[in-house]
């Protein structure tokens, strides 16, 4: 009984520190697993294989990042303080687009959480998330598919935010190729400006979230392995769930 | 050619003026950056909690479907509401720290009013299941968990300008440019989180 007051006494004196869980560093470019990190081992080689290429093939076409973390245990942390801290810690989505999203499972304390960056807000709303981990990952997890839910997950996930945004154009022409491009541009386009006139509506008119050259943070090429996450910023939006 | 005795001069006059004035420059530029910053945050601070307000009419109109005689309750969150909506502050009026209280109190009785009424819900079960009123839920939980951290935010920017006011040279030239440090959110009454211990 005063071993327990004592503890309680250091605990409370510790304050908020005791109970905030350290956030993992995050998956570093070339690993195997950047968009899965499965930090609670619930999840086979070919399970995370297969959620990799499916994150990996919509930050390819669309820049936007989709993460999917497991944890063992919140140790007493509230969900959503972990989550937030873990998101933009890691800065999941690209910087200028702030277009991440992070499905967080805590296996042991079967609570997960859909946290949805600022710029995908619009799209994936918090009544949605809450929809798809309501009627998509619960049925699932509750009969212990994880993989599963979490595949299935992803998946409603990206149909939502598919389209909002799209991939710059990687930029891999050598320095050389680009200046005669650029000489080329000097000598005729005066000559070519008055023909595009008309053409300019189509041209100048895109989306209105196509990103310029370079816009694209670090990775996002199409290139083998991960990328790295790109440093998007997030609010607190999205939804959180138990099974 | 320029004398010894110019060029000591030329270099006392760099030392006593330029140096401490390219200094103070900086000092001035970093605080105004700081505050400009406390500003932006505290935009998006009324943003959520106008997110907020905003969900209230659709959520009383839904529960009152199904809980109508639950009017009391329903009357306490349309009132905090506008009580609520009628506080909003320019970066210019939440400098007075009374103003700031004034309006966290308001919100909080928001807070409030509409955690009861969602308490209440918990004993209609048909409402509970209506595909509307969860989906109302899920947006006043993102909400509130948006109101977390754009507080924390603004919070942290307040931190950092107040903690750069009172160091030199930035507390001599706030003295002249007239910055006085900004008010912060207190924690509300009941919100400490109680350390969990597990034995």
């Amino acid at each position: 009984m005063r071993l327990r007051g004592a503890l309680l006494a250091l605990a409370l004196l510790l304050g908020g520190t005791a109970t905030a869980l350290e956030v993992p560093p995050a998956p570093q470019p070339g690993e195997r697993w950047g968009y899965v990190s499965d930090f609670a081992g619930v999840l086979s080689e070919a399970q995370r294989d297969a959620l990799e290429a499916r994150c990996k093939d919509l930050d390819a076409s669309d820049s936007t990042q989709v993460a999917v973390v497991l944890v063992k245990s919140l140790e007493g942390d509230s969900l959503e303080d972990f989550s937030i801290r873990l998101a933009q810690g890691w800065g999941i989505g690209r910087k200028d687009r702030n277009n991440g999203v992070l499905l967080l499972v805590a296996v042991q304390d079967r609570k997960m959480r859909i946290e949805v960056g600022y710029g995908l807000e619009g799209k994936l709303t918090d009544a949605l998330s809450s929809e798809i981990i309501r009627s998509v990952i619960t049925p699932r997890f509750k009969a212990g598919d994880y993989a599963g839910g979490l595949d299935a997950g992803v998946e409603a996930i990206q149909a939502v935010v598919r389209g909002e945004y799209q991939a710059a154009a990687p930029v891999s022409a050598p320095p050389s190729e680009i200046l005669v491009f650029l000489f080329f541009i000097l000598l005729f386009g005066p000559l070519f400006a008055w023909k595009l006139r008309g053409m300019r509506a189509y041209t100048l008119g895109g989306g209105r979230h196509r990103g310029g050259w370079g816009s694209s943070g670090f990775g996002g090429s199409s290139g083998s392995g991960f990328g790295g996450f790109g440093g998007g910023s997030f609010g607190g939006g999205g939804s959180s769930g138990r099974w | 050619m320029p004398g010894p005795k110019t060029l000591i001069a030329l270099g006392a006059l760099l030392l006593l003026f330029v140096v401490p004035g390219c200094w103070a420059v900086s000092s001035y530029n970093g605080l105004q950056r700081e505050q400009v910053r406390v500003d932006e945050s505290w935009a998006q601070v009324q943003n959520v909690y106008q997110r907020r307000s905003d969900l209230v009419p659709n959520l009383v109109a839904t529960v009152k479907g199904y809980a109508a005689h639950e009017q009391s309750t329903l009357d306490a969150v349309v009132s905090a509401r506008s009580k609520a909506t009628a506080i909003q502050l320019t970066p210019e009026a939440m400098k007075d720290p009374e103003a700031l209280k004034r309006f966290q109190a308001a919100q909080g009785e928001l807070g409030g009013a509409l955690s009861r009424l969602m308490a209440i819900s918990e004993n209609y079960p048909n409402l509970k299941a209506n595909e509307n009123f969860l989906a109302l839920q899920s947006q006043l939980e993102g909400s509130e968990n948006r109101i977390t951290v754009e507080r924390q935010r603004f919070n942290a920017a307040v931190g950092t300008f107040n903690a750069h006011l009172r160091v030199f040279p930035a507390n001599v030239i706030a003295g002249f440019a007239g910055l006085t440090p900004r008010a912060f959110f207190q924690a509300d009454p009941g919100s400490e989180k109680v350390p969990q211990v597990k034995f």
